[in-house]
Parts: structure tokens; C-alpha cells; sequence
């Protein structure tokens, strides 16, 4: 069964022109961030079509081509009050890059933003997926409902490959109403372990936390700030606001952002990592087990810091070629801004144990047997 | 239901493969008396038995290991077992195969409560995982009705549901990290405690994989602050279809119950005779519940009182204590129990749009009246997953043929729709046969390429999930 393909000629026909391109090519470079275009370096780019999507608004489900810019998505989810609710980051700008990013590339990098400490990544919202592997054949799996266990969750394992296992062509989403307001709990002057144990004891409430980090002081003099975010109806966050406010006691005063200007404009910061854009140095982007992270912060010495999912994410500023994963225990470091010298000698991706290595190689060789996608990458 | 012929060679060894799994698990942990392992020739699928060969007891990751390491040798099959309640026969044995179960294997690792995760033994039941955070504000969020009885690994295995999984996810949204031995006995780890892989997401992968790549034997599980309260509002109706027009109006509205049950008017009649929970005699009713504090909850009823109103309900029954919560739930909760006592029942679980509920609801009537075997339907509404329990007579000739034959008639139905065959049980063999009219045989092969990596002799949890036909060349390494 066709997720998308059989309700929609174009893509499907476009899914049949790019599977022939695939099997004539030889080495393709899958470049969904950055345009609407899926970019093969041999051949013609082809066009994905970008107006094509199933919304059922009411069953809060959307399919799409892969190739459909992202912004396009998110104003025509706001449109029925809804939004994607992973909150996918825009790191564009912090790269020093000016393209937007397609709905292909945010799945195929799993990409996902500060509310993913409690209502889950990308690869969470992802239903299903449609994809062209390495000997150029259309395979789906998943599809558009909400539960479904039907055989092997390759959904999953497409999201976040990078391209490597195949070319993403549609994707079936999981979308989330925008909730009627979203307020935020500031604690000013926080220490990092305090932070992160503030942070802990929040997502540790009843309260329905939806985002949780922490700034470091920044030059423009405002101070150290542990941010906690609640979201939904009115009254409820109201009294979730006042709740939270005093099982926080203990770590000092706080303050709420109530204005929803300022509250957008700060997690969109927060998410996009703004604060690094003009800054010069290396970017780390960190998962680790939160409690780790302020002893990890205190050994790395890092220029500038963020922590996001309560200390369990952390965006690293460093000095050019710091390894910082000689520094980590268990979780994984990518390396997300550097020179290309540097992306060399260290790695983008974190080395994996053997057995997951010999795993993973192998699923490349079975997706892809002749290396056709992403050479080099992950690997 | 077909199943391939036993492997004459395997039978014939059995003593030698006894003997060496004996000098590992020793004398208690293997199990070959013929009178013992019948304990082992089913699980909830009850229709379908099989003795297995013989079954073996581990206690730890490494006796796992050393099972499959002499199996993988001995080229004998294996099949996986948690605790017995796959009500799609994931756990069926093979005469040539071992049982590898894990209940033996039920201890708490490690529990965290500022990095909210625990890590357990996967032979845990499901409610002790919560049973032993819940004094500390926490619980584990999904929730089979098996939940009393079944354990962690066939809750990974089968990537388990249950029915305040529309606010809280499935296993997969829960999972974080697994200790899994692979088919040639070698173990491996992967994720722990902290969030999403740095490469491939295997764990992705292996949730829900049906004992098909490797046998997860321990786990790191999120665990959730519990909220301060619950309490539902039932919801009666005089249609099926303005009942799932109300479903989708709540759903579309922002709130996010923890759940939204469905029943119909079968099922409500037979829960009546049965439990007597006072329900209202309507063509379908809905339970629909919400967390928060007392006014929290008090808002959200309103709001969903104020949609439900707009559909012209038959009642509305708000709860407003603990007494009434149980008076609501009473009568879904002894749904299955009361089904059982018309008849032996076999219970679907496909998944459709949630928009196309009134269409299914119709054409599934038409076909119970079509087979003359009844159907009654109770489902988690909010996310489409449907479970139609068809009743049928085991005793009488044919009548399990029948049955079968509607209910692969019902699921091709959810397929047909935009649906899919299974939400929550899983493939296992029950579905087996009718996965090709969801999938191509390029889906299938794309699938079936994972196992070749993670098993490459095939000898895990054998002639499940794929059709035989579909996966002949690749079993025929055995």
C-alpha cells in the first residue's frame, strides 16, 4: 500500500522518475537541507513536488513529499491551529547558512527541538515513510495512523539515517494542536548543578513541563537563567504557573514570562541555538544523562554553553578542535559546526561500540549494496 | 495455519542439545519432559498449540547468550517467550524449536528518579515497573490490559500499547536503552540513559520487532511523574457515526485526554448482563478521561461536555469522585470478560483514520450479519486503534474457519481505509498471511533485509510475521 503515492499522481510519478535515476546513477549526495530540491550529484536535480500533502486536520495526521520546505508546512499546519510538535529547529542561521530546510531533511536527521524532554523526538512523530533504496525500488512502511505495529518499524530506522539507507520521498506526521498559551518560569543566578537539579525537580512535577533549559550569563549582562515552560489552557497554566513556582521554592525566587512574544522568541533562541550565531568556535551538540552534564561542563571548560531537555541536552561552544567526547562517559557528541579539517580529525558522529558498528554496516550494505547514497557519511 | 515442517535433524538431537543446554542452565533451568513442555504449546492465542522441543529458564544476560550460542551451532530455532500473553501468537512455539522464556529474569537494575528512568530485567511484569516507582510520584506509562501479567520483553518485542497511550505513547516513545543477545549469541548494547542514537536508530528498529532480531534482556524504561488526578465522562449516543464525529471534534480542539474508549451496542448490552455497570442502552458510548488537579480536570470535562453537547448525546455522565470514576470505567473494564461469557471470541486490532470510524463501524455490521457471527466493538477511539471481538463457537465444525475468515475480511477493511492491520498486538502468525495486502513484496523484503543482518540463519522466532512465501529462500539457509 502507497502512503501518499497512490492518492497523489505527481508524486508518485516523481517517486518512479527519481527510483530509475537511482538505479542508472552511480553515487548520489542526498542534500534534502537547504532547498526544496532532493540535489543528486549525477544527473538532473529533480524537482520534488512541493504542494503535496494529505492533511487531516481532525485526525491531527499530515503525509507530504519529502520535499516541502518546511515553513510551507508549519503555516499550513498553523492555519488549522496546529504546529509539528518535536519543535524542529532552524540551525540554519547558526551555520551561516541562508537555505531552508525540507520536511525530508528534518526527518532524515531527526531533528527536534526542546520539547522533545517530554512529548518526544521527531522519530516519535513520524507514522510513516516512503523511500527509494540503493537498487532504485519505491518502499513504504508505517503509514497514516497513530498506532501501528504491522511489521518491522523501518520508520524509525529511516529517521535520523542521514540518507544513508535511502532517499526519503514522503513522510506521514503526527501533528499537535497549538495550545491556547505557554508560559515560562525563570529562576535568575542558578549555579549549572543547581540548574539542572531545578530543572529535574520540575520535569519531576505533575505539571506538564514542556521545555526546560538553561542560559549561561551573556554579554549583554543578563544573568544566568533557568528557563521552565508549561503550555495549554489558560487556567490550567495559571495554576500549573503558581504550582510550579512553589515546588521551585527551594532553588530562590521566579519570575514568569507571560507575554507570548517573548516567550516564541526565547525557545525559538534557545531551539535554533541563536546565542552562538555570532560567536566563533566550534558546536557540539551533546546527549547525555543530565545529571552528568554540569561535571562534564566543569571538565570541558567549554566557551559558552546550553543546556536544554533538563541538562540532558547540551549545545557546546568550544575552541576550535576540542574533542570534546575524551571528556564524556556514557551518551554521544556531534559535531555540528567546525572546519572541514577539523570535521576530518574528529569525526561528525560519535563512534559506536562494535557490535552496533557491524550492525549498522551491515544495514547500509543490505539497504544500499552499492554504496550509491551518502558516501562517507556516518561511517 | 500453516507452519513449516519440523526439522527431522533437530528432533533427532534433541538429547544432545538437551544435555548441553543442561550444562549451562543446569537441571531446573531446561525443561524436555513431554508432559512439561505442553505447559508451553500456546500463548493467548489459544487456538493455536504447538509443543516445543524443550524450554529453557535463564537468569541472566549471559546464560541468554550461552542458549543461543549452542542453538545458533545446533541450527535449532528459537523462539522467545515473555510472559505467555500474545494475542497474536508471537510466542507460538515450532516442534523443532527451544523456548527461550524470561521469566526468571524479573530484577529492578537500577531506578533514577532526577533522570527519570529505570532499568530492569526485561521478565519484569509491566505494573511492577510502576509498582516500584509509584511511591515516589512516578509510573510507567504504557499500559496493556495485560498489564498485570505480562512482561517488558513481550511489551518490547511487540512495541505494547494500551489505553492512555493517545497522551503517553507506546513502548517505542518510552524506551531508552536495551542489553540484547543477538542470534549468535553475542550481546550487545544499546541507547542507555540518555535520549535518541547518535547513529542508525536500531532501537527503533528492535521495538516492536517480534523476537525477530535478537532476544532484549535488559532494558532502560522512562518513567513519568504521575499526574494528581484523573476522572472520566461517559457519553451515550444514539449512532456510531455521531459518536466518532464527537471523537474527532475533542480531538481537533486541543485537549489531550489520556483516553478515549469506544463501545457499541453489543458490547454495551453484553457489559450490562454482565457487570452491571448502569451504563445507558445506546448504539455507542464513550469514555473519555482527563489528568490534572480538581479544577483542571473540572475545566476539561466542561469543555468536552460543551463539544459532545454540539452531537446531540443520549446522556452524559460526568464523574465527580472516585466511586463514579470506577462506575464508569466498571463496565470497560469487563468488556473482554462479558464478550467471553456470550462464547469463545477472537479480538481484532487493526488501526484506521479516525475519520473513517462511522464507515468501518458500518461495513463491519454488515459483514458479522454477512457470517452470521456476531461482533461486538470496544477500541481505543482517540487513535483509531479498533478491536472487534468476533464470537464464535470453538465446538462447532467450521466455525473458527468462519470466524478467521471475517476477521481477515475486517482487517483488510482497516487496510482498505488507509489503515493498517495491526496497532498494538502485533503480526505474530495470526496476521502473518494477510500482510501482503499491506505491504508489496519489496516493503516485505526491505523489512526482511533487517533480519538477514541481525539473524542471518533465520533461526529467531521462525515462520512469524512474514508470509512463508515471502520469506522461503531466506529460511531455506536452515
Amino acid at each position: 500500500m502507497s502512503i501518499l503515492g497512490a492518492n497523489n499522481p505527481a508524486v508518485a510519478a516523481w517517486e518512479t522518475q527519481l527510483a530509475a535515476q537511482v538505479r542508472a546513477g552511480d553515487a548520489h549526495l542526498i542534500t534534502g537541507a537547504g532547498s526544496s530540491r532532493i540535489g543528486l550529484t549525477t544527473g538532473v536535480a529533480l524537482k520534488a513536488p512541493d504542494q503535496a500533502w494529505d492533511y487531516d486536520a481532525s485526525a491531527l495526521t499530515l503525509t507530504t513529499s519529502a520535499g516541502v520546505p518546511v515553513d510551507v508546512i508549519q503555516s499550513t499546519l498553523a492555519r488549522e491551529g496546529q504546529r509539528l510538535g518535536f519543535e524542529p529547529p532552524n540551525l540554519a542561521p547558526m551555520l551561516g547558512r541562508t537555505s531552508k530546510g525540507t520536511i525530508g531533511g528534518l526527518v532524515a536527521t531527526n531533528a527536534s527541538g526542546p520539547s522533545r524532554v517530554t512529548v518526544g523526538a521527531c522519530r516519535d512523530f513520524c507514522l510513516g515513510v516512503g523511500f527509494i533504496d540503493g537498487q532504485g525500488r519505491v518502499i513504504k512502511n508505517g503509514g497514516r495512523v497513530m498506532k501501528n505495529v504491522t511489521g518491522l518499524d523501518l520508520v524509525k530506522l529511516m529517521a535520523g539515517s542521514h540518507g544513508t539507507l535511502g532517499l526519503i520521498t514522503e513522510v506521514s506526521l503526527k501533528t499537535q494542536p497549538i495550545p491556547e498559551m505557554i508560559v515560562t518560569l525563570v529562576v535568575e543566578g542558578l549555579l549549572e548543578g543547581d540548574a539542572v537539579a531545578a530543572m529535574s525537580a520540575a520535569l519531576g512535577t505533575p505539571y506538564s513541563v514542556t521545555g526546560a533549559a538553561h542560559l549561561r550569563a551573556d554579554a549583554s549582562g543578563a544573568p544566568a537563567r533557568t528557563l521552565i515552560r508549561i503550555e495549554g489552557f489558560e487556567h490550567s497554566v495559571i495554576y500549573r504557573a503558581k504550582a510550579l513556582q512553589n515546588a521551585l521554592t527551594g532553588y530562590g525566587a521566579s519570575d514568569v514570562i507571560w507575554d507570548a512574544g517573548e516567550n516564541a522568541r526565547l525557545w525559538a533562541s534557545i531551539r535554533d541555538v541563536t546565542r552562538f550565531q555570532n560567536m566563533t568556535g566550534d558546536v557540539w551538540r551533546l546527549s547525555v544523562k543530565p545529571s552528568d552534564a554540569p561535571k562534564l561542563v566543569t571538565d570541558l571548560q567549554p566557551e559558552d554553553v546550553i543546556y536544554d531537555w533538563g541538562g540532558g541536552r547540551l549545545w557546546l561552544l568550544t575552541k576550535p578542535d576540542t574533542d570534546v567526547r575524551a571528556y564524556m562517559g556514557a551518551g554521544h557528541a556531534t559535531l555540528v559546526r567546525a572546519s572541514d579539517t577539523t570535521k576530518q580529525a574528529l569525526g561528525v558522529f560519535h563512534p559506536e561500540n562494535a557490535v552496533v558498528t557491524k550492525i549498522s554496516a551491515g544495514l547500509r550494505s543490505k539497504f544500499d549494496p552499492m554504496q550509491k547514497f551518502n558516501r562517507g557519511m556516518m561511517s | 495455519m500453516q507452519m513449516p515442517a519440523p526439522n527431522t535433524e533437530v528432533l533427532s538431537r534433541k538429547s544432545e542439545l538437551v544435555s548441553k543446554l543442561r550444562a549451562v542452565l543446569g537441571a531446573q533451568g531446561v525443561i524436555d519432559a513431554p508432559e512439561e513442555v505442553k505447559a508451553y504449546e500456546c500463548d493467548a492465542l489459544a487456538a493455536y498449540r504447538c509443543p516445543p522441543l524443550v524450554a529453557v529458564l535463564p537468569s541472566t544476560t549471559e546464560e541468554v547468550a550461552q542458549v543461543l550460542r549452542i542453538c545458533s551451532q545446533m541450527g535449532v530455532p528459537v523462539v522467545p517467550r515473555g510472559a505467555g500473553t500474545s494475542l497474536a501468537g508471537g510466542a507460538l512455539p515450532t516442534a523443532d524449536c527451544v523456548i527461550l522464556g524470561v521469566a526468571r529474569m524479573r530484577d529492578v537494575l537500577g531506578v533514577d528518579f532526577p533522570n527519570r528512568v529505570i532499568k530492569v530485567q526485561t521478565g519484569i511484569t509491566n505494573l511492577s515497573v510502576t509498582g516500584e516507582v509509584e511511591s515516589d510520584g512516578f509510573f510507567y506509562a504504557p499500559d496493556p490490559s495485560s498489564q498485570l501479567a505480562c512482561a517488558i520483553a513481550g511489551n518490547i518485542a511487540m512495541n505494547s500499547g494500551g489505553a492512555h497511550c493517545l497522551k503517553y505513547g507506546v513502548t517505542t516513545n518510552n524506551l531508552l536503552g536495551v542489553t540484547m543477545v543477538l542470534a549468535d549469541g553475542e550481546i550487545v548494547e544499546i541507547g542507555g540513559d540518555h535520549m535518541d542514537a547518535s547513529g542508525l536508530d536500531l532501537l527503533g528498529v528492535i521495538c516492536g520487532s517480534e523476537g525477530q532480531l535478537g532476544i532484549v534482556t535488559e532494558a532502560t524504561l522512562r518513567i513519568l511523574p504521575k499526574p494528581e488526578g484523573a476522572r472520566p465522562v461517559l457519553i451515550g449516543f444514539d449512532s456510531s457515526e455521531v459518536a466518532g464525529a464527537c471523537v474527532s471534534d475533542i480531538i481537533k480542539s486541543g485537549l489531550i485526554p489520556v483516553a478515549i474508549e469506544f463501545m457499541d451496542r453489543p458490547c454495551i448490552r453484553a457489559t450490562e448482563d454482565f457487570a452491571k455497570a448502569g451504563y445507558p442502552d445506546c448504539e455507542a458510548l464513550l469514555i473519555i478521561e482527563v489528568e490534572g488537579s480538581d479544577a483542571e480536570i473540572d475545566d476539561q470535562l466542561a469543555r468536552i461536555v460543551a463539544i459532545a453537547e454540539q452531537h446531540n448525546p443520549v446522556e452524559i455522565r460526568e464523574s465527580t469522585s472516585p466511586e463514579e470514576s470506577a462506575r464508569i470505567w466498571l463496565g470497560r473494564k469487563s468488556a473482554f470478560g462479558a464478550m467471553g461469557q456470550l462464547g469463545d471470541y477472537m479480538c481484532l486490532d487493526g488501526t484506521i483514520p479516525v475519520g473513517e470510524l462511522p464507515y468501518v463501524l458500518k461495513r463491519i455490521g454488515e459483514l458479522s450479519k454477512d457470517y452470521g457471527l456476531g461482533v461486538g466493538n470496544v477500541f481505543h477511539a482517540g487513535d483509531g486503534n479498533m478491536h472487534p471481538l468476533i464470537l464464535y463457537n470453538a465446538n462447532k465444525e467450521g466455525d473458527l474457519e468462519k470466524c478467521e475468515a471475517l476477521g481477515a475480511d475486517i482487517l483488510r477493511l482497516c487496510v482498505d481505509v488507509g489503515g493498517c492491520l495491526t496497532g498494538e498486538h502485533g503480526v505474530g502468525i495470526e496476521k502473518r498471511d494477510l500482510m501482503t495486502h499491506q505491504y508489496t513484496l519489496d516493503d516485505l523484503d526491505a523489512q526482511m533485509n533487517v533480519k538477514d543482518v541481525f539473524d542471518p540463519s533465520w533461526i529467531l522466532n521462525p515462520a512469524k510475521v512474514f508470509p512463508l512465501a515471502a520469506s522461503t529462500t531466506r529460511r531455506g539457509q536452515l
